[in-house]
């Protein structure tokens, strides 16, 4: 029996009603907006019976004043099928306001998850619960801004200073 | 320095010279450097050291990756201000004398990177003897600074302790 994308979002919509808010087709990619509180069911869905082992990556979005809800994370996964056309890549989105940003972590099911949601946690800010180590990866551990945050000025080198300074008397 | 072939004295010859000049001498001519090779800057770099460029007919091919064996720090390459108090602490345990070599756009001035993370050129935290521009520089201009800092040595030298 083959697999297409249509048999998953189809699948989807059976099992999960109402979860699905949004669905976008753009030049052959496939985007669902989740709801927040859904996004580990889903996701253990779509691995369990659709087999998508591959957790491709996790981003984040800052809309700014552009857009309320503020932020959003996505999620790219990815399906290896035996035959070339049952390779599936989908993309789940799910929107994070300003007042709560905590997301459900998908780390239960995919441990590859990890290092990816502790660079979105230290991009953007957004808290994964759940998540087993949630510490930042890319800037340092005492860092406090977010730096891919719009109303971030990306040449504020201030904060970062402070713990190249912090991190030399330390090592003194 | 002067030389002397006096046939009388035997004819092996004698070397006049101060003891500051002689120590000034052995030192330019047996840089050990320290490679802090954090990007594409490195690569060229390890062109240096290679055959072709060979960075031995200047007695430096000594790459030594403990500081404390290194005499001349080639900070090649991005720094970030993650990276830079690594990079100051492993200046610091270099012995003296010792002299820094920043190698690329990047570690000059910042390069391309004018973010949040990226530090504006190393001199911000280290002393900076030479600085070679480029993006990556080629062989040849490291192989410029090298002798600029052999110049240097000779010129200036530094205290025998």
């Amino acid at each position: 029996m083959s697999l297409d994308l249509q048999t998953v979002v189809e699948s989807l919509r059976n099992n999960f009603p109402d979860t699905i808010t949004d669905l976008t087709s753009f030049r052959g990619e496939t985007t669902l907006t989740i709801k927040k509180k859904r996004i580990g069911e889903v996701c253990n869905f779509l691995k369990k019976d659709f087999d998508f082992k591959f957790m491709v990556d996790i981003t984040a979005l800052d809309y700014l004043e552009f857009k309320t809800p503020r932020f959003e994370v996505v999620y790219y996964l990815h399906r290896f099928g035996l035959e070339f056309d049952e390779n599936i890549r989908i993309r789940l989105k799910v929107v994070v306001s300003e007042e709560d940003l905590k997301v459900d972590s998908v780390v239960p099911v995919w441990s590859g998850a990890d290092w990816l949601e502790r660079e979105v946690y230290d991009m953007f800010g957004i808290e994964f619960v759940g998540h087993p180590d949630l510490r930042r990866i890319l800037m340092p551990e005492d860092y406090e801004p977010f730096p891919l945050r719009k109303d971030f000025d990306v040449r504020d080198r201030e904060a970062s200073k402070r713990s190249f300074e912090r991190a030399l008397n330390e090592g003194e | 320095m002067g030389v002397n072939m006096n046939s009388v004295l035997g004819g092996d010859g004698f070397i006049l010279t101060k003891i500051s000049e002689f120590a000034n001498w052995g030192r330019k001519n047996s840089l050990w450097p320290m490679p802090f090779g954090t990007a594409c800057c490195a690569i060229e770099m390890m062109g240096v050291f290679a055959s072709r460029f060979d960075l031995s007919r200047f007695g430096a091919e000594v790459a030594r990756f403990s500081p404390r064996q290194a005499d001349l720090m080639i900070v090649s390459g991005t720094i970030t201000y993650k990276m830079a108090s690594v990079c100051r602490r492993i200046y610091d345990q270099m012995p003296e004398p010792k002299w820094v070599i920043a190698m690329g756009s990047c570690t000059c001035g910042g390069g391309p990177f004018d973010s949040y993370a990226v530090v504006q050129g190393i001199d911000e935290f280290l002393p900076v003897d030479v600085y070679v521009g480029g993006c990556p520089p080629r062989p040849e201009a490291l192989i410029d600074a090298v002798m600029k800092i052999q110049k240097k040595i000779e010129m200036e030298g530094a205290p025998i302790v």
